[in-house]
This record gives C-alpha cells, structure tokens and sequence, in this order.
C-alpha cells in the first residue's frame, strides 16, 4: 500500500496511524457496530446449526459451491463493465463537446431511479426467453452504471487536464495519456463506485430471480422460505459476508493511500467529429438498456391488461408520501452513520480504522431479507417497545444503504486540503469547531450525494421493508410488489410509474452535483 | 490491539444504552394478557391483500371486530413468525401453503384449535394434530402452451418428463414449497427409489428451472417453454386479469393417482399468546364457514374444503385429486426431499 503517489503534494501526513482523535474513533465505532448488526445475528444464527458437522455438510453441497460460484463470476463481471463503461460516459460527459450536456448527465443518472426487479420485468415483457447470466450481466451493469458515471464525472470535472496535455505532448497516445496522468486523479472515485456495484451485485435478489440466475441469494431465500431453515439461510448469508469482506478489503487495497485532492483546471473539450456514433453508444447505453426498453415493456403491459382499474389517488398518494417520509429519514440516519466513518477513513489509517470502515460496508453486501429478519432479532430482543415501529425500519435502512454515503463523503472529506485545517486548529478553534466550519463546510455536496444516494435506494427496497414495516404502512415499492404478485398489471402500473418518477428526483438532483458547473457551459 | 477489544466493547455497550434509552414507555399490549374478547386481533396474511381484503372487510362489519393485518409472503412470514418466537404481536397466521403451517407447527408456535373448527374441513385436507386448519385447496397441474401442443399430446403423468422427448421443453420450482410438496407426495406415494429416480432423470433432462410458479406460467405463455408444473390457481388469477381468451397458456390435471396430481391446501393457526382470543378464532371459524368458502371459490378459483360448497366451474372434482394415501402431514417432512433435490442440485 503505498501512499507516495502525486495526491500527497499537501501537507497531510498520508499514513500516520496514530493521530486519530480517540472521540472520533470511538463514535466511528458506535457508528459501525450499527452495521455489525446483522452479522451478530447470522453468527447466533450459524451457532444454532452447530458449528461441526452441518456447517461442512451445508456449505460444501455441490450446489452451495455452484452458486457462490454464479455469485462471484455476476459480480466480478457486473463491476468490470461498470467500471470501464461508467468511467468512459463520465469521460465523454465532461472532456467531449455535446449538446445540452446537462442533460446528459441527468439522462445518465436516470438508470438509479429504475428498481432492479422493475428493469428485469419489463424486459421480459419483450424477450420473454431472456435468462441466464448474459442477461443478468447486461440488466445488472445498466441499472449499476451511474454507480460509476457520476463520481467519476465528477472528479474529472475537478481533475487537472493539464496532466494529460503534457502526457500528449510527451508523446503518449489518447488512451495512454489517460492512464498515466487522468486515471490516477479518478481512480478513487471510480474505485469507490465500483465497490458499490460489486456489493449491490452481490446481494441482489430480484433480477436474479426474474433472469433464472441462481446465485447465493437464490439460496437463502430458497432456506427462508421452502424449508424454513433459518440456520442454514445464515450460513449461506455468512458466506456472503465473507465474499463483502473480502470486496471491501480489497477496495481499500487497491484505492491505495489517500483520496485523490481535486485540482481545479480547464478540461480540454475535444470535438468528436467522426467519433459521434461511439460516443453516442456510450451514452446511451445504460440509459436505453436500463430505463427505456423496460419502462415502454411495462407500459406495453400496462395497455394489455384487460381491465383498467380505476386508480385510488388518495392511496397512491399516501404511498408516495410514505416512499418519500421514509427515504428522507433513512437518507439522514444513514448519513449521521457514516459520517464518522468517512471522517476517520478519510484522514486516517491503521488497521482499527479499516476494520470500522469494512464493518460499516457490511449491509450492503447482504440480501435485504437477512438485514430485515436480524433487526427484527435485534429489535425484539433490546427494544421490543420499538418493535414494528418507524423507527426500526428507520434504522433498517441505514443499515443496509450507509455504504453508499461513506464512500462518497470520504472522498469529500479527503478532498479538503489538510493545510487548512492546521490553519484553522492555529488560529484556535477545537478539533470539532473545525471539523464543523471547516471540513463539513467544504464536504458538503459530497455529504448531499451520499444523502441521495441513500434515499434513491430506500425508496426502491422490497424485503426489508416488508418485514420491519409498522402494519398499515405501505410504500409505493411495497404496493408494486402486492399487486403484480396477483397479476394486476393494470393496477400495478401507476405505482411503478410512481416509483420511477419519484426517484427520478432525487437522482436529477444527484446529476446537478458538482457535475457540469455552470462555468463550464 | 487491547485497546480495539476496549473500543469495540464500549462501542457496543454505548449501541445499547443508546437504543434502551429510547424505549420509552408506550410498549404495545402484549398477547399473552389477552384473554375473551377485545374486538380487536393481529392477522398475518401470507395470502394477498387484494384476495383478502374484501373477505376481511366483510368480517369486519359482520361482527364489530377489528382486525389489524399485516401482509407479506408467505415465506417472509413464516420465516418473520420463527423470528418473533412469543414475542409476536400476530394472533392469527392466514398461509399460503401447508409446509408453512407445517413449519411453525413443529416450532410450537401454534396453540391447538377447538374440536368444532377442525371438524369442519375432511382430514386428509387440515393438519392431523389440530394446530391449524385448512382453508383452501390448490391442484397440482400441468401447464401447456396451447399453441404448440393439442390437450391429447400433454402428459397425464408427471413420469412423462423423464423421456428424451420433454428434454430442455418444460420448467420446474424446485427451491418453491410447492415443488417440494409435490416432490414429497411422490416419494410418500411410490417409494424412496421411485422418487430418486424421478429426480435424477428429471434433473438430467435439461428442465428449465424458475424462482416459482408465477414465472413458470408467464414463461409458458410467451412460448418460451412448452409446458410446466404449477398449481392451478395462478392460471386462473391470470385469465381473470387478461381474459381466457388471451392466454397461450392452457391446464391439464395428470390422471387421478398420479403424484401430480395431489392437493396443497392454504390455512391458519392461531398463535400461542391468542390461545384465549375469542377474536382471533371466530375469525378462523369465519374462514371455514360457507360464507368465506364461497368467496373463495368465486374470487379466488380455489377449491372449497368445507362441505356443500360447488368447486370453481371447469374445475375436476375435488374427490378425484383426493389421495387416499397420503396425508397432508406427510407433506411437512421436507429434509428428505430438499436432501433428494440437492443430490441431483436441483437446490
């Protein structure tokens, strides 16, 4: 791991690893045994099966194997193709001449607002045969790219050109050029969105299923809910841990020594002349696969249905409030979570430093039934007067979904020169005034990303919500899901219609950010 | 590295006191207290909201008493009732399918149910301890694309899919409780050995495998396979949404005695902490009474367990599925077939 690469020209010391401040450490722990929650659970759980004999028997059935196997090869692959796709739309959004590019990046966005399962079913609406892991593959990376696109995009948009002017001039080719001198400026960024795919791939249950896939999560649902084996359901989960932890430890590895400083710099605009078509591939592609061919598939369904009902407004309505009152309180708790964890990951590092930040990536990289049913566990057991109450879906969701406010606010809060920070500590204020005018201040958008990213995905989650739900409240996901289980195209298609639009707004907003400055256009 | 442990310790131990501090008096009521009758009770539905709704809502204005319910999968549910254990707020479980039943049953979950209620339902079609009684009967069935195959050139045998000729044509649920059902039946049935050869021959003839029924039947009706193994009911729920006529998708029942052709039934149980909630079981009285058996017949194409209800129009009469030999409880024992399906890694 090395640290010594261009990012350290400021005067942070890169890997010091002792300077955490113990407070800080401390609530980063607090923070991060949150997300240890589940895996307590499962570790209860895979006990109650007897650690000898079955655990063998369970986990090294033929089949077991085989379905870690699907698990690792979708996820491997999904993250590939996001990487290399996401990094090549941010790279087209912002160093290459369009029209509206503003629109672009918002076009780029829209795949997050599209549900996996939604993507998968309106699909099948038009190749009914799809399945298999090359439609898994391909559905999977288009709803995941933005994962990418948008951190990337925005950190070539603070990346210096200037590098790869004198790396062509040097007489690099284009792609060489990039990198050697762009790559390095973005790698955190794109590494970080990469990370977020690969456990979001991982954990995935709706598309897997829709696409005849049979990965890890296959299995534990299969345990759940055929043979109610609730033992043999977390062993396989523990698995899954197993292969997040590794995910997220290799991230670390690969992401290297510090976040990467965003240097302000005019990015040359090259005009594309010959190269439209490719480009207009690579900017369409997501968006196509991912939110156009399935929307117009679920519409198409829409019309088939023989009877359309009559919508119930007030109950839509009452959905969307729910949908929007649960992601806006999931996207705080979420936030509130990870912000020490990003605050120490950002500046610090020993190995106590990566193991609560590895804990706090837990959730992401288990099926939302597991997280469900482990809070239920959990609630029932410390505060059962919680139990099925807003508050512990609450909590739910910051769970499951604090992974992806970390990343993005660790990067941000990295990106706050560490000079003036030791200005600010000369000029008298506390370790925490300054962290609070100083740090927070200037990481501010990349805390409103991770807000919205967490909202985004609040909105779309099934499983969990389902379990941990107080009886009586729906969610537009929820009502999606109550209604195309009994085939109810016709009512089913408002709230999918819903669901869309609705995150859809977060993740325009999510497109503004730090995305094309106004400078620029 | 001490002071991690240290760390991690007062993490853990700051978590709790954090969230007790927070548990604020206010705590629901709850079951174990409540005894006779309140007008109130929690259902927990494995069965849809748009089913059951309607049937609720005439419960409710027929007898005052309010029910609270809560609606999921089945298995989420079940797996969601193992979870809560005593502590669960539910006083009544409505399942979608008997292994559920079975489950919680074999967890001690369930308080016995009153001589009366499960006299109502023939045995053979309710537990046989008395945790929890039948509500409805689903069939086994063979899903064709009628398009592709005339109703004489489909299997009446479930054996048919072992030849080369159904070879990579025809889907299956296996990791769906109503697959290991039927799997079940078939060893019960014809035998341990009949069973696993059915299973190998079966796993070695390129069956196309779906998540459940549901996918089973779209799949079928788009022409992407030529036939599969469903139960009935979803055929019809689809025909009422997009018309009869529209469907590609046709049904045949294998001939009586055939172990494709046996019967699931749906049911409830009333927990543990309801024992004494006069609510909670004058509603399961509710869904074996004539009026709830009608509903489902009409809204639901079920088959009626109760007595002197008609089966759906175009339905084969329940007596002819009924298997003389094999009992519903049978169907509970899933080791042996979940251990016989993952032999051949169909799970």
């Amino acid at each position: 791991m090395t640290s010594s690469h261009r990012g350290t020209r400021d005067r942070r010391k890169g890997s010091r690893s002792s300077g955490a401040p113990p407070w800080l450490v401390a609530l980063a722990a607090v923070c991060a045994a949150a997300a240890a929650i589940p895996l307590v659970y499962l570790i209860v759980r895979a006990l109650d099966a007897g650690i000898a004999g079955s655990v063998v028997a369970t986990l090294w059935r033929p089949r077991v194997l085989e379905l870690a196997l699907n698990s690792i090869t979708l996820a491997v692959a999904v993250t590939g193709t996001c990487l290399v796709a996401g990094t090549a739309s941010a790279w087209v959004l912002t160093r290459v001449r369009i029209p509206a590019p503003g629109i672009w990046i918002l076009i780029a966005a829209l795949p997050l607002a599209v549900p996996s399962y939604l993507a998968a079913y309106g699909w099948l609406v038009w190749v009914p045969s799809m399945n298999g892991f090359w439609a898994s593959w391909l559905l999977l990376s288009a709803v995941c790219v933005p994962y990418v696109t948008l951190p990337v995009a925005a950190a070539l948009r603070g990346a210096s050109g200037n590098l790869h002017d004198v790396a062509r001039t040097l007489g690099r080719g284009p792609f060489g050029a990039f990198v050697s001198a762009t790559w390095p400026q973005i790698r955190p960024a794109a590494i970080a969105g990469a990370l977020l795919v690969c456990l979001y791939a991982l954990s995935d249950f709706g598309l897997v299923s829709l696409m005849r896939y049979p990965t890890l999560t296959w299995g534990i649902n299969a345990a759940y809910g055929a043979s109610f084996n609730r033992n043999q359901a977390a062993l396989l989960a523990l698995v899954l841990v197993a292969l997040a932890l590794a995910v997220v430890t290799g991230e670390r590895s690969i992401r290297g020594g510090q976040d990467q400083v965003a240097v302000r710099g005019a990015p040359p605009v090259i005009p594309s002349g010959r190269w439209k078509l490719p480009v207009a591939v690579v900017l369409m592609a997501a968006p196509v696969l991912g939110v156009l061919v399935p929307v117009l598939g679920l519409l198409s369904r829409l019309l088939e249905a023989e009877t359309l009902r009559s919508i119930d407004v007030p109950r839509l309505l009452g959905a969307v409030g729910a949908t929007l009152g649960l992601a806006v309180a999931g996207a705080l708790l979420a936030t509130l979570l990870a912000l020490p964890i990003a605050a120490l990951a950002a500046r610090h590092k020993s190995r106590l430093v990566s193991v609560i930040e590895a804990t706090g990536f837990l959730g992401h990289g288990l099926p939302g039934i597991v997280v469900g049913l482990s809070l239920v566990f959990f609630a029932l057991a410390v505060v059962p007067a919680l139990y099925q109450s807003v508050i512990v879906l609450v909590f739910g969701y910051a769970v499951l979904f604090m992974p992806k406010a970390i990343g993005t606010m660790r990067s941000g809060i990295a990106g706050v020169p560490g000079s003036l920070v030791e200005v600010s500590r000369m000029l008298g204020l506390s370790p925490l005034a300054t962290w609070w005018r100083v740090t927070a201040r200037l990481a501010l958008p990349s805390i409103g990303v991770g807000a919205l990213l967490v909202a985004i995905s609040v909105m779309k989650e099934l499983p969990a919500t389902l379990l941990l739900r107080p009886t009586g409240i729906s969610t537009l996901a929820t009502e999606l899901w109550s209604r195309t289980t009994v085939f109810e195209f016709g009512a089913a298609a408002p709230y999918a219609a819903a669901l869309v639009l609705v995150a859809a707004v977060p993740a325009v907003v999510l497109s503004g950010f730090r995305g094309v400055s106004k400078e620029d256009l | 590295m001490r002071t991690t442990s240290l760390l991690t310790a007062l993490a853990a131990g700051a978590t709790v006191l954090a969230l007790a501090g927070c548990s604020a008096p206010g705590a629901p009521a709850a079951n174990g207290a409540s005894s006779g009758s309140d007008k109130a009770f929690t259902l927990y539905s494995g069965r849809d909201e748009e089913l059951v709704q309607p049937l609720i809502d005439m419960f409710e204005d027929e007898t005052g008493i309010e029910v609270d319910v809560r609606y999921g999968n089945t298995p989420e549910l079940g797996a969601l009732l193992l979870e809560e254990g005593e502590q669960t707020p539910a006083d009544v479980f409505l399942s979608q399918d008997a292994g559920a039943l079975g489950a919680l049953s074999n967890a001690d979950l369930f308080a016995p149910l009153p001589e009366e209620t499960n006299a109502a339902v023939p045995a053979g079609f309710t537990s046989a301890d008395g945790t929890w009684v039948g509500v409805t009967g689903r069939a086994r069935v063979i899903v064709y694309d009628g398009q592709e195959l005339t109703a004489a050139q489909v299997p009446d045998s479930v054996d048919a899919f072992t030849s080369p000729e159904w070879a990579g044509r025809f889907g299956i649920a296996p990791s769906n409780a109503s697959f290991q059902a039927f799997v079940t039946a078939y060893r019960v049935l014809k035998g341990v050995e009949a069973a696993d050869a059915w299973v190998k021959a079966v796993a070695a003839n390129s069956p196309q495998i779906f998540e459940n029924n549901l996918a089973i039947l779209a799949a079928v009706n788009d022409g992407v396979i030529d036939a599969g193994l469903v139960n009935h009911y979803y055929w019809f729920a689809q025909a009422d949404e997009t018309g009869a006529e529209n469907l590609r998708a046709q049904l045949a029942y294998p001939k009586p005695g055939d172990p494709g052709a046996i019967v699931n039934v749906t049911g409830a149980g009333i927990l543990h902490g309801a024992a004494d909630d006069a609510d909670a079981l004058e509603f399961v009285n509710f869904l074996v009474s004539p009026t709830a058996q009608q509903y489902f017949v009409e809204e639901t194409f079920e088959y009626p367990l109760v007595e002197g209800i008609e089966a759906p129009q175009g339905l084969p009469p329940l007596d002819s599925l009924k298997n003389p030999d094999l009992n519903l409880s049978d169907l509970e024992s899933l080791e042996a077939t979940q251990e016989l399906l993952s032999r051949y890694g169909l799970i």
